[in-house]
């Protein structure tokens, strides 16, 4: 029982109050979202505070991205607000983009009436089905009184564990602004059912270990688990005394620092030859944060077929999933590679110093055979790869880098060399053409002084340009590098490889004047037609500091990325140009 | 081979869907299922058989483990354990059949619960292939309707499963 007093202490907040004092109390900086009718109790609310900023941005899915792109760049959760209905399935895709790509962030979407739930009401969806297998969890809110809690516990899942996305669902009347329930918010969390892993089985760490200083051929296969897990520096400390061989995955670049003599680059479908030669030939992996999925194993049969795997991940499931692990590890990665670094020192041994020389001289063959050179035109258009490298040039290799999805994002992993975590922003599982731009709004938002890249296509730029209109309206200095290939050049790129050259609705006919386009909207535009033109154009767009810049690229149409894995191979078997291959 | 996996989860709305959805979204397939609240009204017990190599099976249970609303669960056919299926079932029992039916039913151990002229209706309780040889022995040209309530299982032993 409550003393009167205790009872009088209590706020009495609405539904709506209460949902957005939550926010305040988890610190939440800012809500990307868009209003509509379900919501518009909370919006309400939100109007009336100062310290949740709502970004108004122009499409919900771009809400999603944005939150997403500034939950990667600080590993702050990223908070979405949506009505229900439309508003809530054009938020479906940032969902499963999070989803695949274990990014924390917690969606708030409006539904409609309690007692009008089930009867087809005006924009009604079943928003817990409908994006039930692509959330972490859901919480649908049958009593306003329950809000604290559930909003607490929607954080609490978001961000511990193997982070993902959390939706709640939030219908009208329980937010009514005349019905006022007692806040307070909950300072733990207790739950029965959910107790993420707090550390790795020590034990399975020292055998790690030993195994370890056995190796001859070893390699750490580092993922975005690393990145995620804050595992970076500890990875990296790792590496140094083992002198072991690094290959990031697309999801891990810049958790070992790209320009590290040790890193061997990325490895998979279009890894450098070395990483993919470094991981076949190997005697043991150490697998830190990476999932082995189809995009880095090819053929999981003809998979590193010498190599014994110690596999460390924080969600077990991933484990043995589409490799066996021979010592699997459960655990944070920044625990864990604090315990093994630990028990390296313990154990008081070396790897075989000899093995490991003649395993980076095999490997410095190997570098010398491909080491990512590509053809340059004379005359003709300028190279996509050219673009990158120049935009290294100009950001000195120090820019936060979101891209879309194609071969400009292929090239942008490949080309810019990621030296921290958290610099490189990609959609990777989910491969979300339209992420760039509203992800790049999100990474600003973060750093208001940080420059920010968006390298993308004209193909992927136009899945969310209306928000170069958000990007005006909050002033975001946002770089825009369209690689314009004027065609869907991954599509194309398969097309000529696979099907005989036919280009099969992969051309971009009717493109617009992305630099009329980017005026229209207010910010610069600028196109670039000659590689001569490049640099200068790019150290002009940057010394613009608070504005948008369009830069409009035209490149060789005809250009593939490789290497590429060939399908069904092993990870050695590789283009590694339009006519050789391994 | 066939699980028995038993499963005690939050007694919340949506929690079974979930439950339901993860093998749809996974390509796993679930032979059949049963489930209703425990002694604590706060959780529910459900059972469901599937089958599966070892491999797969690891895997089901380990995604099933990472939903939030799954509290414990157990694979039952990894130790000894007890499995009992409900089945009510509608025969053809005319003429000489009549006598028939009521002899396998003797010797299944089984009730005839209803009774008309012409069709028997039985119960019958028992592991899936009694069940299922039941069937057999009466021959399914006699089976009018068939309703089973899906396996449910527990260990033997001290062994349970709870909080
Ligand atoms: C939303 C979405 N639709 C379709 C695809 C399939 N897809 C992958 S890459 C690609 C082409 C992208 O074209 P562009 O943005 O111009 O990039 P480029 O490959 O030319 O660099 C397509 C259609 C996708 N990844 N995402
Ligand atoms: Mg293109």
């Amino acid at each position: 029982m409550h003393s009167d007093f205790e009872v009088a202490t209590v706020e009495m907040l609405s539904g709506a109050e209460m949902v957005v004092r939550a926010l305040q109390d988890e610190g939440v900086e800012y809500i990307f979202g868009y209003p509509g009718g379900s919501v518009l109790h909370i919006y309400d609310a939100l109007f009336q505070q100062e310290s949740v900023n709502h970004i108004l941005v122009r499409h919900e899915q771009a809400a999603t991205h944005a939150a997403d792109g500034y939950a990667r760049a600080t590993g702050k959760p990223g908070v979405v607000m949506v009505t229900s209905g439309p508003g809530a399935t054009n938020a479906i895709t940032g969902l499963a983009t999070a989803f695949m790509d274990s990014i924390p962030m917690v969606v708030l979407s409006g539904q409609v009436r309690s007692d009008w739930i089930g009867d087809d009401a005006f924009q009604e969806t079943d928003m817990i089905g409908v994006s039930r297998p692509v959330v972490k969890h859901s919480f649908m809110v049958r009593d306003a009184k329950d809000i604290p809690e559930i909003m607490k516990k929607a954080f609490y899942i978001a961000t511990t564990g193997r982070p993902g996305p959390v939706l709640v669902d939030i219908p009208k009347d329980q937010t009514a602004p005349n019905v006022k329930h007692p806040y307070e918010y909950p300072k733990k969390v207790k739950m029965r059912s959910y107790a993420p892993v707090s550390r790795g089985h020590s034990g399975q760490i020292r055998k790690a270990v030993e195994e370890l200083m056995k190796a001859k051929r070893p390699v750490i296969y580092a993922g975005g688990g690393v990145v995620q897990g804050e595992g970076s520096e500890l990875l990296t400390k790792l590496a140094h005394r083992l002198n072991f061989p690094v290959t990031n995955t697309l999801m891990g670049l810049g958790g070992f620092p790209g320009t590290d003599p040790q890193n061997v680059g990325m490895l998979g479908m279009h890894g450098t030859y070395e990483a993919n030669m470094t991981m076949h030939n190997s005697d043991v992996i150490l697998a830190v944060g990476a999932r082995l999925d189809d995009r880095v194993t090819n053929n999981v049969k003809k998979f590193c077929p010498g190599a014994k795997i110690i596999h460390i991940d924080i969600d077990p499931a991933t484990i043995s999933k589409n490799i066996m692990a021979h010592i699997p590890i459960v655990g944070p990665v920044d625990q864990v590679l604090e315990e093994m670094l630990v028990a390296l020192d313990e154990h008081g041994g070396e790897p075989d110093q000899k093995a490991l020389e003649r395993w980076w001289e095999e490997i410095a063959g190997w570098r010398k055979i491909h080491g990512m050179r590509f053809e340059t035109n004379e005359d003709g258009p300028m190279k996509p790869q050219q673009v990158v490298q120049a935009l290294y040039k100009a950001t000195k290799g120090d820019a936060y880098v979101t891209s879309d999805v194609g071969q400009h994002q292929m090239f942008a992993a490949q080309y810019y060399q990621y030296d921290k975590p958290r610099r490189w922003i990609n959609s990777g599982g989910l491969g979300t053409m339209g992420f760039g731009l509203p992800a790049a709004m999100g990474v600003q938002f973060a750093f208001p002084d940080a420059t920010v890249a968006c390298v993308t296509g004209e193909g992927s730029i136009q899945m969310n340009i209306q928000e170069l209109s958000t990007c005006l309206q909050y002033g975001l200095p946002v770089k825009i590098i369209n690689i314009n290939n004027q065609a869907l050049g991954m599509v194309r790129q398969w097309q000529d490889m696979q099907y005989g050259g036919r280009h099969s609705q992969s051309y971009m006919e009717s493109l617009p004047d992305f630099v009329a386009l980017a005026e229209a909207y207010g910010h610069v535009g600028m196109k670039i037609t000659r590689f001569e033109d490049l640099e200068g154009a790019m150290d002009e767009a940057f010394a613009l500091k608070d504005r948008l810049v369009f830069m409009d690229i035209y490149v060789d149409p005809t250009e593939h990325v490789y290497p590429m894995q060939i399908a069904d191979g092993s990870m050695r078997d590789m283009w590694l140009s339009k006519t050789e291959r391994t | 081979m066939r699980r028995i996996i038993s499963i005690l989860m939050e007694n919340e709305p949506g929690a079974l869907s979930r439950v339901i959805g993860l093998f749809s979204q996974r390509g796993y397939n679930i032979d059949s299922l049963s489930v209703a609240p425990t002694e604590d009204t706060t959780l529910s017990r459900l059972t469901l058989t599937t089958y599966g190599d070892d491999l797969k099976i690891e895997q089901i249970t380990k995604h099933l483990n990472k939903l939030i609303e799954v509290v414990k669960l157990v694979d039952l056919t990894e130790g000894a354990h007890i499995e009992r299926e409900l089945m009510l079932i509608k025969v053809k029992a005319t003429g000489a059949q009549r006598a028939e039916v009521k002899r396998s039913v003797d010797i299944f151990r089984g009730q005839i619960v209803d009774v008309t002229s012409t069709v028997y209706t039985i119960q019958l309780t028992g592991a899936t292939d009694k069940l299922d040889a039941f069937i057999g022995a009466i021959g399914e040209a006699q089976v009018l309707e068939v309703v089973r309530s899906g396996v449910s299982g527990i260990s033997r032993g001290e062994k349970v499963l709870s909080l």
